[in-house]
């Protein structure tokens, strides 16, 4: 910051969760109160509000930095409109920061082990403006880059020890130089940022947060491999990204940084933004070049590789938006440093996106080989209302639960693939003791089954199938005998599907099992939900010795079936009860069943 | 369908927006998809009689942009409400009780996943995932997110905008 020493900054996180939460109004109010108050005139500094990108902790949204000439930034958290005065009175006009509305301790703790690399940019820096990516180390890798043949770039890459931040963890090094090689000039560039895993959200925080960062990597991409054309495929679902990344792409093609000749260095590379349509097995390459042909998203057999036969016949080469993230990094800081950061199998740091019941959500970025448990209990301050944790879910739709016993794996790919989940995207779905696995497990097939393309008969009837047997669990009527079938058919699906979707739906169901094989017993055998989750096996009504007699479902009851008076124990009008479960989730002490 | 759909349905439309969102992506490598959301972006919904002018004018079977039109989520058919519920039935919002925020739209309007309301005011979409998870569960109206949602919140929520225009 010492380079505008002389502005006062206010840093407002305007993602897509900060703008849900109103942080148009707060930035609104920040610059009405700077006028009202004649605030430039009276220090003499100028006053600049910045719109930046996500900076993580989306649970306390809206969150504001004030950055005072020659100091450390000071963050407020749960920003109001109508908190604005008082913090431009007493912070920015008195230099005294508001203590009761600053973030607390655990601000400090939740950056403590992060290592935010692929972040930095993010919630520093105005994210469309191009000035202010250049101030920040911006464009440097690709100057670097050529300097070098692109067959050295590549080797760099290589060097660096970079896997594919999408999922499967392959060497990027390695992807490149497979198309590299591919005979042909017309060769074609595509970013997946088709990132459809409920609960992982990374990487619509990079292209909201830093889209010209992610225009350097896929450009270093393209001068290594020798592509002329470059696609960003993003899902529909995120207006903001596109309309962000659309003016980084105008931005730079007005500026001759992208076109015929690439800021003067001497290469061509068109870029375009192609928006799905809302499906989820677009994700997968073979499906999205169907995507961008504009036919159904299907998948098809491999061999050939995209790397061979791609978009329109022609080699091509797809890579995930954090891997290209990577690459600009990669090139500003060299391979060696990148390659000191992280495990042996996996460089680099890892965004994940914590979600569910624990206390701080949001996007958190670590270096690899930090375990489950230090993101979960230190970065993210542990689960809500002070629960037992159950699960971990890691990985999305194709990834799998973890449970206590497992939280000492390291995140890499390695390790998670090991204890029985994967790295996927980086979502982390936490879990408490009120969440019913065998539910999770049926409701990511439901997920997969309704997302299957329906090319191939393991995938489409398969996980139906699979789902069915689930569903019947739920309902309390399961069968023996149902257990075993399902995993007979978790492995054959598995082994037999066509792409990745159907290869890896299975894991939830496999992995639930593994680890919590007793729930789904108790389901078929004693009939019960060990959770009090599965709504066609609840009672609706009180046990007696758990009741803390504090009113709590009482009080969330939206229909008042709940009797209750201090002191009394609670219950429930069966009469009136519309079974919607909201007296389930607030109580503190499963006391319902 | 309602019979107010339908009688939307029939009749007679200007295809002018839809020539002009055609001749923007004519030339383009793989233009059937963009031309498909410009013309869903300009009329609301796919009226059939676009269907026959891309066919037409791109030189594509009939056959095909319906398999397009029915693959994607994104794509409807029929014509929408004013006011579009999306409720998320992503992981985070699963987990933190989506189902009942469903529910409780079902029973306050009548209408589950991507069905409208008869007087063309509500549709209700059950979304994966809006990438809002830290404030989960979460819902939609058009353009504005609803985030911590209760029962109670939704019905709150779904008053307003029934009192609305």
């Amino acid at each position: 910051m010492a380079a505008n020493a002389e502005i006062i900054k206010v840093l407002i996180c305007q993602g897509t969760g900060g703008m849900a939460s109103g942080a148009a109004a707060v930035a609104e109010a920040f610059t009405e109160e700077f006028a009202k108050q004649g605030v430039e005139a009276s220090v003499g500094k100028r006053c600049e509000v910045v719109g930046t990108g996500c900076r993580g902790l989306c649970a306390n949204d809206v969150l504001v930095d004030i950055v005072l000439p020659g100091q450390t930034a000071v963050t407020y958290d749960f920003v109001t409109p109508e908190m604005v005065p008082q913090i431009v009175t007493e912070h920015v006009l008195g230099n005294e920061p508001v203590a009761k509305k600053v973030a607390g301790e655990y601000y400090t703790q939740f950056l403590a082990k992060q290592q935010r690399i692929i972040f930095s940019r993010c919630g520093t820096v105005n994210a469309e403006s191009l000035d202010d990516f250049l101030a920040h180390q911006g464009f440097t890798g690709i100057k670097k880059a050529v300097t070098m043949k692109p067959a050295e770039v590549i080797d760099e890459v290589k060097r660096s020890g970079l896997r594919g931040r999408g999922g499967g963890g392959f060497p990027t090094g390695v992807k490149w130089s497979f198309c590299a090689a591919s005979p042909g000039d017309e060769k074609y560039l595509i970013c997946n940022a088709d990132e459809g895993d409920p609960g992982a959200f990374m990487d619509r925080s990079v292209l909201e947060g830093d889209p010209y960062g992610l225009i350097e990597g896929m450009m270093i991409g393209a001068y290594a491999i020798g592509c002329k054309f470059a696609y960003v495929y993003v899902r529909a679902e995120y207006p903001l990204a596109i309309k962000r990344l659309q003016l980084a792409i105008d931005t730079c093609y007005a500026k001759g940084i992208l076109g015929e000749n690439c800021m003067g260095l001497g290469f061509q590379l068109d870029m375009r933004i192609k928006a799905g349509a809302g499906a989820f097995v677009c994700g997968e390459e073979t499906a999205l070049m169907a995507s961008i042909e504009g036919h159904r998203g299907m998948s098809r057999p491999r061999p050939p590789f995209p790397a061979v036969r791609g978009l329109w016949g022609k080699p091509t080469n797809i890579n995930n938006v954090e891997t290209f993230a990577n690459v600009s990094y990669i090139f500003y800081n060299g391979a060696d440093w990148y390659a000191s950061i992280g495990t042996e199998g996996t460089k680099g740091t890892k965004i994940f996106a914590l979600t569910g019941k624990v206390k701080h959500t949001g996007l958190v970025e670590v270096p690899a080989g930090t375990t489950m448990k230090e993101v979960i209990y230190d970065v993210c301050g542990g689960i809500l209302n002070n629960r037992k944790f159950k699960a971990v879910q890691a990985g999305g739709p194709s990834g799998g639960c973890l449970p206590a016993e497992a939280l000492d794996a390291q995140v890499d790919y390695d390790s998670l693939i090991k204890a029985g989940a994967m790295m996927g995207s980086g979502g982390l779905v936490v879990m408490d003791e009120t969440t019913c696995m065998v539910d999770i497990a049926r409701f990511f097939l439901n997920f997969t089954r309704a997302e299957s393309c329906g090319k191939c008969i393991p995938c489409r009837i398969g996980l139906k199938i699979m789902l069915e047997i689930l569903e019947r669990i739920t309902h309390g009527e399961g069968q023996e005998g149902d257990l075993e079938l399902l995993e007979d058919m978790a492995y054959d699906i598995k082994k037999s599907s066509l792409c990745g979707l159907g290869q890896t739906a299975p894991n939830p169901v496999l992995s639930t099992l593994r680890y919590f094989r007793h729930e789904y017993e108790a389901h078929i055998k004693e009939k019960r939900c060990p959770s009090n989750s599965c709504k066609p096996l609840l009672k609706f009504e009180v046990v007696d010795g758990a009741c803390k007699k504090c009113g709590l479902c009482f009080r969330v009851c939206p229909v008042d079936a709940v009797r209750w008076e201090k002191g009394q124990l609670a219950v429930i009008d069966k009469e009136k009860c519309t079974q919607c479960t909201s007296c389930y989730d607030a109580c503190r002490f499963m006391a319902i069943e | 369908m309602s019979n107010a759909a339908q009688s939307a349905a029939q009749e007679e439309i200007d295809l002018t927006g839809a020539n002009q969102v055609i001749d923007k992506y004519q030339d383009m490598h793989g233009s059937l998809m963009p031309v498909l959301q410009g013309i869903q972006e300009h009329y609301g919904f796919i009226p059939e009689p676009t269907v026959h002018l891309v066919a037409e004018r791109l030189n594509v079977y009939t056959s095909q942009i319906y398999g397009v039109l029915t693959f994607y989520a994104q794509f409807h058919l029929k014509p929408r409400g004013k006011y579009i519920v999306r409720v998320c039935m992503g992981t985070a919002c699963h987990v933190k009780g989506a189902t009942r925020i469903g529910d409780t739209l079902t029973e306050q309007l009548g209408i589950g996943h991507a069905e409208t309301t008869e007087d063309l005011k509500f549709t209700a979409e059950y979304v994966a995932c809006i990438g809002a998870c830290g404030m989960a569960p979460v819902i939609m109206v058009n353009e504005a997110t609803y985030g911590s949602m209760s029962v109670q919140k939704m019905v709150e929520v779904i008053d307003k905008y029934k009192a609305m225009e």
